[in-house]
């Protein structure tokens, strides 16, 4: 075999391995890049985009910049609280659109994804709109932000949860009222646990939703500012370096979450295979 | 325990009716079943078996009639209020309990004493000890199927109830739970009332059967009662297999009934005549029938069957399986143990038959001779 036929044999039983390595890397390095920031010393330079020099004083100052750690806490609130009513509101609907046989089911159903096709911008004027007609105009802020972010993560935990219900074995109920559970304790001890994965699961998913929104949050925030919206006022400067801060931490949290899922997942699965 | 009261634990139904939007599935239905005996509801899926039961459990209410245990009516009783407990066909196991959780769940929600001695009490009937701490999706069939037992039985109900509990398993295991089952009935001593279509399964296991068809209970009885002297073409053909052949009553001849069944007289006895009309279907199982080659000399007095041609032969091993094509033109089966003792028919071979007349049963020509025939 000529050395030119063995090294394209080469190429093309490695082609998917590389091309498996290059979108990685492409999904991969801008958040390699923040990590690196957050230990960037971008001196007096007006360029804060180059690396000049490591230091951990973004770490050890991570509230440095004026307003930064206000715009966190601001965003980290609204995304507790929005995710703690809209799993509430969301999950009770999702049990109502399983459970119930009532006229308009099959509408409802469908109106449930409206929310999430339709743009943001298009949902942030028309609540601002909504807003300012209902003469809270001029008091845009915490509250606006919250029922508009709690609106649009509706429409995920109904979703989420209601695709696990659906999921869920009708005689499970019926065997624990058979064993002497009446309804509360039926719900309680049978029916939340097992649709409890999917209630977190779609908690997880509005904190992140609420946590990262920008459009519709701009438009209905008034003089308060969120992170997001922190950030992209201060990309117009130079986004100063603690920002790469938050973003890792945030990153860090998120990993950890789905490494802990993960391994959850594989002590199950060994003590299968046991 | 006073017969008293065991008496008092037993379970009656009276003039039971459930009704669906479009059907009638149970159709005024009594049945009192003796408190520690193994019953058996029999039937084809849709006949009404499975909702009979699910009113007993309290997981459907009854249209019309009433449910009781002893002397307290439980007609409308929620189910968590009844002295009944369900092994459901898919077992229904709680996925995120561990075995040992499961088995307690009942005796918890009731607040019962010495919980952890119960469950491995009954982890040791089912021979499942081991495996308490076991999550359901980690057990076998088989083992979810004990499993679902024991979360059932250790609450000592006055009824058990099960649903197609061997369905879901392979045939030797389905075998293997058959006995199973039964030796865990008499170790515990309650009432088992037992759903399924299999016709083997609950005769292997019950001490009653009754048979269902279209939301009726047809008949009742002994297995082997039921098995000899069926009632209806129905429990003829859906309780293993019978040969019916259209007859005309003759009139009766003391304890016997004689018939002409196509120019060949033949009689059944008077107690198996189950019809008053001048016809009827005379009724033979097909191990009664005796083959013999023609001429031969049969050891059955009575019933004598001449000019018939083997059209089929299927050799099973234990037995040969005939099925004879008879001058009137229908085909008889006809089973023969294997027992060596003289030759294998062969197709086209002409033969005689006869089966003694004790044997034989008399139904009612109103009755569609097709009833029950499974298509499968």
């Amino acid at each position: 075999m000529s050395p030119l036929a063995r090294a394209g044999r080469w190429v093309r039983g490695h082609l998917v391995l590389g091309l498996g390595v290059l979108v990685l890397a492409y999904m991969f390095v801008p958040i390699a890049v923040v990590v690196l920031m957050s230990f960037n010393d971008p001196g007096k330079s007006k360029n804060v985009y180059a690396f000049r020099g490591f230091t951990l004083h973004n770490w050890e100052h991570p509230c440095g910049p004026a307003g930064m750690c206000h715009a966190v806490g601001l965003s980290v609130s609204i995304g507790l609280l929005a995710t703690l009513v809209a799993t509430i509101i969301g999950s009770m609907a999702a049990f109502g659109l399983v459970r119930h046989e009532f006229s308009g089911r099959g509408l409802a159903n469908t109106i449930i994804f409206l929310p999430m096709a339709s743009p943001e911008i298009v949902m942030g004027s028309s609540l601002l709109a909504l807003f300012v007609s209902t003469g809270f105009g001029g008091r845009l802020g915490f509250w606006t932000i919250f029922v508009a972010h709690v609106m649009f993560c509706l429409s995920f935990v109904i979703v989420t949860v209601r695709a696990r219900l659906a999921g869920l074995d009708d005689n499970l109920e019926q065997a624990a009222m058979d064993l002497y559970a009446d309804e509360r304790q039926t719900f309680w001890r049978v029916t939340f646990p097992l649709a409890l994965p999917g209630i977190l699961g779609a908690a997880l998913l509005s904190f992140s939703l609420s946590f990262d929104d920008f459009i519709i949050t701009n438009l209905n925030a008034g003089q308060t500012t969120t992170f997001p919206m922190f950030v992209w006022g201060a990309a117009q400067r130079g986004v100063p370096m603690q920002v790469n801060v938050i973003g890792t931490v945030m990153f860090v949290i998120a990993i950890a979450i789905v490494l802990g899922g993960e391994l959850n997942n594989r002590r199950r699965a060994r003590a299968l295979v046991g | 325990m006073s017969q008293a009261s065991e008496g008092s634990r037993s379970l009656h139904l009276s003039q039971v009716t459930k009704e669906f939007a479009s059907f009638t599935a149970v159709d005024s239905l009594d049945l009192d079943v003796a408190h520690g005996s193994f019953f058996a509801l029999l039937g084809p899926s849709g006949c009404g078996k499975t909702t009979t039961l699910r009113m007993v459990a309290g997981l459907e209410t009854p249209t019309s009639g009433s449910i009781r245990i002893g002397d307290t009516d439980i007609t409308y009783a929620k189910p968590y209020q009844r002295p009944v407990n369900t092994v459901f066909q898919s077992y229904a196991l709680f996925p995120h309990l561990d075995v040992h959780e499961n088995i307690a769940f009942g005796l918890r929600r009731r607040r019962s004493a010495e919980v952890d001695r119960q469950v491995k009490d009954m982890l040791d009937l089912v021979e499942l000890d081991g495996q308490a701490r076991k999550k359901p999706h980690q057990l076998s069939g088989g083992q979810q199927q004990r499993v679902a037992l024991a979360r059932a039985l250790v609450n000592g109900p006055d009824v058990l109830l099960l649903d197609e509990p061997l369905g879901a398993l392979d045939l030797k295991l389905r075998r293997a739970m058959q006995i199973e089952l039964k030796r865990i009935q008499t170790e515990v001593g309650l009432t088992f009332v037992h759903v399924t279509h299999d016709q083997e399964e609950a005769m292997t296991m019950a001490d009653t059967v009754a048979v269902m068809n279209a939301g009726v209970i047809e008949q009742m009885g002994a297995p082997a009662e039921l098995y000899e002297n069926p009632r209806t073409t129905f429990v003829a053909n859906f309780l293993g297999q019978s040969n019916l052949i259209a007859g005309k009553v003759l009139g009766r001849d003391g304890d016997f009934v004689k018939v002409d069944m196509h120019g060949i007289a033949v009689s059944v006895p008077a107690q198996r005549a189950h019809t008053d009309g001048t016809e009827g279907w005379v009724g033979i199982r097909p191990e009664k029938v005796l083959i013999a080659e023609v001429g031969e000399d049969i050891d059955a007095p009575g019933n004598h069957l001449e000019g018939g041609i083997v059209t089929d032969v299927s050799f099973v091993g234990v037995s040969t399986q005939y099925l004879v094509r008879m001058p009137w033109g229908q085909e008889l089966q006809v089973f023969e143990q294997n027992t060596g003792r003289r030759k294998i028919f062969a197709h086209g071979e002409k033969v005689d038959l006869s089966w003694r007349p004790e044997y034989a049963f008399l139904l009612d020509s109103s009755q569609d001779v097709n009833a029950g025939i499974e298509d499968d």
